[in-house]
């Protein structure tokens, strides 16, 4: 009932199909473009703003810096405040570790509270393995799980979905997993909210056991934050006898206190509220008073691998609030799945690598390309992770990995390199393109305001399928400094555009 | 004060028509710009693409052409960002001290329009250009520089200009360097939707600080018969009165 990112094809190739769905195209332009609207006004509202990016960012890495001391005190934290602590190095021990919980109670199924670790771990699929179902709680998620889709957006999973596909997934869906959907159901937001009120609802009710990951750990007292906004969370969190949290080492906080910075920047960055509808926060076990057995699994799966990188481990600061993918004009073009990751958008495009590892799979390599560096995810992000210096790095990491294999663009470099490492050999390769430009510029096509260009040219690669492409200047700018002493003996300019003046003269 | 130009290789080889009028402008200003002779390329195109140790020899060139200059002039943003940002990192890379010391001394890098209203300290540059103009903000001008209004406040001073607003004016062109290669499908995606918004906005002219970002726009402007044309900021400032009267658009 859920999918794999596996056999993602690279990002160009995965783009080029995204791009030409046209439903896709509105669903995502219309849904990030409100996000986005929503998100500067109450950003704007923010005297401090700025501030508080720089205490949240500062606060993350102090907690990195230290993150051993910290992760051991939330281990005695949580121990004695009564709940269980797992280690788990990567996904197959987290999965693992929690399937036996679930196994040790009896339990066929599980409710899922919306968790990106869990995700990542595809902890889904290895409850299914197991003979355990695993409902997600989450509205979005819901859609996707129902869907037997894939999520393509960290806080709105079924982003690239609109009202109607969504009425169509419930009605064919929800009874072959429970309460079905209405008969009459319609697409108005309410009405289907209403469908998965009440399919849920059951499943609430006679669950034994819960899973969820945790927006923040605080090292100090041992209390699990979760943020969200339907109540469904809370529902998983107070309703089952067990609770089962994967929570990834990054999301440590050292004290309650700092949570006041985080709960301020989250959801203003994430859904655009000033406050999100329901924050949970527990700590081990109350005695009667919600689960009476806590387990909090600690996951690295590659986190550590991306804090020893000195350039890369801004990341872990990241919050998971989605304001990059909003803003990000790749993303809202190519949607979430070109990503071939949990995590899409410009924050997979950096985190999906580090955790993977660079340079054993194209699909992974050619993520840190996926974006123009046009900067507007470093802008919008609340921990201020500099999105494209670690996209650059990476970019780095992947052609290293790749030196020495014998590839088009390693000598396509080597040459630019050497052409452009000395003026004089780069004025040899300019008397080559002025003769060129000199030649093609008897061309009859011209752009506005007179300019020799070409129309599609065979060889000229993708750029000219779709871009007319300008003739190289017959003269460049060092010939004509050189031959007129930077314009003061003769400002006669011989044919700089090919053939002199503009056709439309 | 010794100021350099860096035109960009760009510039250098497709527009030197911008380097010229870059050139003219800082005259007019009282600058007696020199063209150091010996720069290549900023070597953004290596760094961009994750080709650090091919930018080491250019980084070199640049740091030796401009040595003894007193401030470097850039018509693009995105080149002087290059300059202000990766050049440590290739020196790093380098793993030369030599270098490192000699990029940490290296005379400071203006974008155009920086240069133009916090150095010189104008903008009222005296320039005429009797036309609808409309403003694309470029990425590394807008968020890497912060530029900010700079541009803006140049053109509003330009006499006979009328500046027309340009819709989502801050979004990415698409362009992006070797994006536009690797990536050319969403490039002329995100291009397109910059082309739609440059027609919306109804003016004749479309002008912007990098002409990187011009040739993408303008490429696929002049592809679609926009009847639009591109021109740099730099060509703008420079114009005068009596002003050559723009040649009629031509859609090929």
């Amino acid at each position: 009932m859920s999918g794999t990112f596996l056999g993602t094809p690279a990002f160009p190739s995965a783009a080029r199909t995204a791009l030409a769905d046209t439903q896709l195209r509105r669903n995502l332009a219309h849904a990030t473009g409100v996000i986005r609207g929503k998100r500067a006004a109450v950003v704007g509202e923010v005297e401090e703003w700025e501030q508080l990016r720089l205490a949240g960012a500062a606060l993350k890495d102090r907690t990195l810096r230290h993150l051993d001391t910290y992760l051991e005190q939330l281990e005695r934290s949580l121990t004695a405040a009564g709940a269980t602590v797992h280690w788990a190095r990567d996904a197959a021990e987290a999965n693992r570790i929690v399937v036996d919980i679930a196994r040790g109670h009896g339990t066929d199924e599980v409710v899922k509270v919306k968790s990106m670790a869990t995700a990542e771990i595809g902890l889904n699929e290895a409850l299914e393995a197991a003979g355990i179902h695993a409902w997600e709680t989450d509205l979005a998620e819901l859609i996707v799980q129902l869907g037997d889709d894939l999520p393509s957006h960290i806080l709105v999973p079924a982003i690239h979905r609109n009202r109607s596909e969504v009425r169509e997934i419930f009605l064919r869906e929800m009874g072959r997993h429970g309460t079905p959907a209405p008969a009459d159901l319609t697409d108005v937001p309410a009405d289907l909210a209403a469908a998965a009120r009440a399919h849920l609802r059951e499943k609430f009710l006679r669950a034994k056991v819960a899973v969820s990951g945790a927006n923040f750990a605080v090292a100090e007292t041992g209390t699990l934050a979760v943020v969200e906004s339907e109540g469904n969370g809370r529902m998983c969190l107070t309703l089952p006898e067990v609770l089962v949290s994967v929570v990834g080492i990054e999301k440590l906080v050292p004290t309650w206190a700092d949570l006041d910075v985080f709960l301020q920047l989250l959801p203003r960055s994430s859904t655009g509220e000033r406050m999100n509808p329901y924050t949970s926060m527990w700590t081990g076990v109350t005695p009667g008073d919600g689960p009476q057995e806590v387990h909090v699994v600690l996951l690295d799966n590659g986190r550590t691998d991306v804090l020893a990188d000195e350039v890369g481990r801004q990341a872990l600061r990241c919050i998971r609030c989605s304001a990059c993918l909003n803003v990000c004009p790749v993303y809202e073009r190519t949607g979430g799945h070109s990503y071939g990751s949990v995590y899409p958008g410009p924050i997979g495009a950096i985190l999906t690598p580090m955790l993977r590892g660079v340079g054993q799979d194209a699909q992974t390599d050619s993520l840190p390309y996926a974006s123009s560096l046009c900067g507007a995810c470093f802008e919008a992000c609340p921990v201020r992770i500099d999105i494209p210096e670690v996209l650059v790095h990476l970019r780095a990491e992947v052609v290293d990995a790749h030196r020495g294999r014998p590839k088009v663009q390693n000598v396509a470099m080597k040459a630019a390199s050497w052409a452009l490492g000395d003026a004089r050999r780069l004025r040899a390769v300019e008397k080559a393109t002025g003769l060129v430009g000199s030649v093609l510029g008897r061309t009859r096509r011209r752009a506005p305001g007179g300019r020799a260009v070409l129309g599609a040219v065979p060889g000229a690669g993708v750029w000219a399928d779709a871009r007319d492409v300008p003739v190289p200047a017959a003269e460049s700018f060092r010939s004509w400094w050189a031959r007129t002493a930077g314009g003061t003996i003769e400002q006669d300019t011989a044919g700089e555009h090919g053939t002199g003046k503009g056709a439309g003269e | 004060m010794r100021v350099g130009l860096l035109v960009t290789c760009l510039n250098d080889v497709l527009y030197p028509e911008v380097g010229r009028a870059t050139v003219t402008l800082l005259r007019r200003l009282g600058v007696d710009v020199e063209f150091p002779q010996a720069q290549t390329c900023c070597g953004q195109p290596m760094v961009n693409t994750g080709y650090l140790d091919e930018a080491v020899p250019l980084v070199r060139t640049h740091v030796e052409a401009f040595a003894g200059c007193d401030a470097v002039v850039v018509p693009s943003g995105s080149c002087a960002g290059s300059v202000r940002h990766q050049h440590r990192l290739v020196a790093r890379r380098a793993g030369d001290p030599g270098l490192e010391r000699a990029v940490a001394q290296a005379p400071p890098a203006y974008e155009l329009t920086e240069f133009l209203v916090d150095v010189l300290g104008v903008t009222d540059v005296g320039a005429y250009f009797p036309h609808r103009v409309t403003y694309h903000p470029t990425c590394h001008s807008l968020r890497m520089l912060g530029v900010g209004d700079r541009p803006a406040r140049l053109l509003r001073a330009v006499r006979g200009l009328r500046l027309v607003e340009l819709p989502a004016a801050e979004e990415c062109c698409g362009f992006g360097g070797t994006f536009a290669v690797k990536n050319a499908e969403t490039s002329v995606a995100m291009g397109a939707d910059k082309a739609r918004h440059v027609r919306d906005a109804g003016a004749e002219v479309l002008v912007a600080g990098d002409s990187s970002c011009l040739t993408h726009i303008g490429g696929l402007l002049s592809r679609e018969r926009a009847g639009v044309r591109t021109m740099h900021l730099a060509e703008i400032l420079a114009a005068t009165e009596p002003s050559v009267p723009l040649p009629a658009v031509v859609a090929g």
